[in-house]
């Protein structure tokens, strides 16, 4: 007779054993890997929880350090291969198999044991797509998370960095796994529960705060006169024409000099209130002035940002906050919005190739992608109207009935026509595509297809890809905003010329913008410290970025 | 440093009075341009001192681009580059065109 409750008889043993390590559920932190050699075995698929912001830092290299043959080929499945803890696994022999989504600041270390094959790769993903996967394929047998604080019941505040925790947490603790937290302190009554207890097997206590990366702070006082012209061709060119109220924006300085522009230039144009007011976005620093300008009815956040807490705080009618008043984010349900109820996303990468596909991939890094591709995506699912996908779909299909005819979500890609230490952003063939024959790959990884992205902005234009009938003329319409670059300078002017005439391609002075206008004076704010003082004093900027 | 020097049909004559006008600033990433009056007034000289080697084909696009689109005959430009990428460089030239343009105060 098949027994129908291995996976939970299991998870007792397990809870057993670690509880030689524990009081309650309270472990103690310096015989941590010890307790979680009893508690994992090999071949466990674990997640160790971490994202491009938070980080269970204590348990991983807590993990970094359990004894290899007791321990060894664990399958690990995280948001994030961030910390050097989450890559000494699979040197260690420890960890052997990773699916994972994001690997910003290890992406050159990863690349290199990818390519010596110290790591089986299973896939990189997306952030909403690997928590899919938790409740499909991938459901961990124990989950490594952090929070801000517990109580002896194991009850849990994760506070404005909530992110990832409850998806992680639902698909563990409902699927049979074991969850053990690491929090800044043990309390006797929390702010507000963000995870029961019940769910809760194991908490440790770090003594300090788990690390958060400010990954959404961008420095005005870094945005160049170019950045200012092409995000004044996104808000005239693009925001005004199309209405674009619900939107989400990538972390890049494009975009932030489209925040800092809303109270100045947008406030010229006469844009208050008609765009940008609905975000999926986290808690930008640079959209401190427009939000004090009266511009954004409501954000919801993927997670929070360093030093935003107060302000965050402060301003309830605009983010989602608890009963206690700091904010509650979460990584799942701000990437759903950003896919089904966003009517614009818009992001820099790194690479373009003449189809329209864009990759951050270089030949030796592998950054992951993290949420873009997600909202970076004409959602298929998505059934309710709105003008600007109405828009862009009559755009796209100008002879299809209406009433059957799908709306477009518009996916913009903007930035300069080269780069870091003058890399062409668009080029003959993606990295992405060397390093899928490199390592063999099924799927190249590209961060967002030709056939979702809708326009592309450079200094030089904006280009229209709904409005291209073909193959040849998406060619001519990338090359047309291509600047100097080699792409660029293989145009064929009169084809150029002809698709300018259509407005498939618009140059600054189509739109009514001298370039010369681009000046930083048109910043709502030129430095940290205007954002600082903008949010009267409630932002409080991490070290790192006070200058003064 | 490498030095490169463009003798340039200019069709159209720079405007304006003043004599000479110096924008940007020698940094990574940017340039300093400098913007005189002299030589024949359907030709532009632009003499380049560059940090970064090999971008020759570059400028050539570049200041080629420049003097199609702006007032530049007659002007000599000489520029300090520290490495400016070209969307930088054809701003700076454009900034320096209307600022010679500008009446003295």
């Amino acid at each position: 007779m098949r027994a129908w409750d291995s996976q939970k008889k299991t998870r007792e043993e397990r809870v057993a054993a670690g509880s030689a390590f524990a009081r309650g559920k309270l472990v103690s932190a310096d015989r941590l890997a010890h307790f979680l050699e009893a508690i994992i075995r090999p071949g466990d698929r674990v997640c160790v929880e971490g994202d491009n912001q938070k980080q269970a830092d204590l348990l991983a290299a807590a993990l970094a350090e359990v004894d290899a043959s007791r321990i060894h080929d664990l399958h690990m499945i995280q948001s994030g291969v961030v910390l050097p803890e989450h890559l000494d696994l699979f040197e260690k022999g420890i960890a052997k198999r990773l699916d994972f989504s994001y690997s910003g600041p290890q992406s050159a270390r990863i690349a290199r044991m990818l390519f010596s094959g110290q790591i089986e790769l299973g896939a990189i993903h997306t952030y909403l797509e690997l928590f899919a996967r938790y409740f499909v394929d991938l459901t961990p047998q124990v989950a490594l998370i952090a929070a801000v604080s517990a109580d002896r019941d194991g009850n849990l505040y994760t506070g404005p960095n909530t992110e990832d925790t409850p998806t992680v947490v639902e698909a563990t603790s409902f699927g049979n796994g074991l969850v053990v937290a690491q929090v800044g302190e043990i309390v006797d009554k929390l702010p507000r529960v963000d995870i029961p207890g019940d769910l809760v097997h194991f908490v440790v206590d770090a003594g300090k705060p788990f690390y958060v990366e400010p990954l959404f702070t961008r420095d005005p006082a870094a945005i160049t006169e170019t950045q200012i012209l092409t995000a004044m061709m996104a808000i005239k060119g693009l925001y005004q024409p199309y209405g674009i109220r619900r939107l989400n924006h990538g972390i890049g300085f494009n975009t932030a000099a489209i925040e800092l522009l809303l109270p100045t230039y947008g406030e010229k144009l006469g844009l208050k209130g008609k765009v940008c007011t609905h975000w999926a976005l986290n808690p930008h620093p640079t959209l401190i002035p427009a939000i004090e300008a009266g511009w954004v009815e409501r954000i919801h956040s993927f997670g929070s940002e360093v030093g935003m807490e107060d302000y965050l705080r402060a301003r309830p009618d605009i983010f989602f906050t608890g009963p206690d008043g700091s904010l509650r984010s979460n990584r799942a349900f701000s990437q759903t919005a950003g896919l089904y109820a966003c009517d614009m996303f818009i992001g820099s990468t790194l690479q373009i190739d003449l189809n329209g596909h864009s990759s951050t991939v270089t030949p030796s890094r592998i950054a992951g992608f993290g949420g873009a591709p997600n909202m970076g995506s004409d959602p298929r699912g998505r059934r309710h109207p709105s003008e600007p996908w109405l828009r862009a779909g009559l755009e796209a299909d100008p002879d299809g009935p209406a009433p059957l005819r799908r709306g477009r979500k518009l996916v913009v890609q903007i930035g300069e026509t080269f780069g870091e230490g003058n890399a062409p952003l668009f080029v003959e063939k993606l990295a992405a595509l060397e390093l899928a024959e490199k390592l063999d790959l099924p799927l190249a990884p590209v961060m967002v297809y030709a056939d979702d992205t809708s326009h592309i902005i450079t200094e030089e234009g904006i280009a229209n890809l709904l409005l291209c009938r073909d193959k040849d003329e998406i060619e001519h319409a990338i090359r047309g905003v291509a600047g100097f670059t080699e792409i660029g300078r293989r145009r064929d002017q009169k084809m150029v010329e002809r698709l300018r005439e259509r407005k498939v391609i618009q140059r600054p002075e189509d739109l009514g913008i001298d370039p010369l206008d681009a000046d930083r004076s048109l910043l709502a704010a030129r430095s940290i410290k205007d954002l600082m003082l903008a949010s009267g004093g409630l932002y409080r900027p991490p070290s790192k970025f006070r200058n003064w | 440093m490498e030095t490169l020097r463009f003798d340039l049909d200019a069709p159209k004559a720079a405007g304006g009075t003043r004599t000479l006008a110096l924008v940007g600033v020698v940094a990574s990433g940017n340039l300093e341009v400098l913007i005189e009056r002299g030589g024949p007034a359907e030709r532009c000289i632009i003499e380049v001192a560059t940090a970064a080697h090999g971008f020759k084909a570059l400028w050539d696009a570049v200041t080629a681009d420049f003097v199609s689109r702006r007032a530049a005959g007659g002007l000599r430009i000489s520029i300090n580059d520290g490495g400016a990428r070209p969307d930088t460089v054809s701003l700076r030239l454009a900034q320096g065109v209307r600022l010679i343009e500008e009446p003295e105060e």
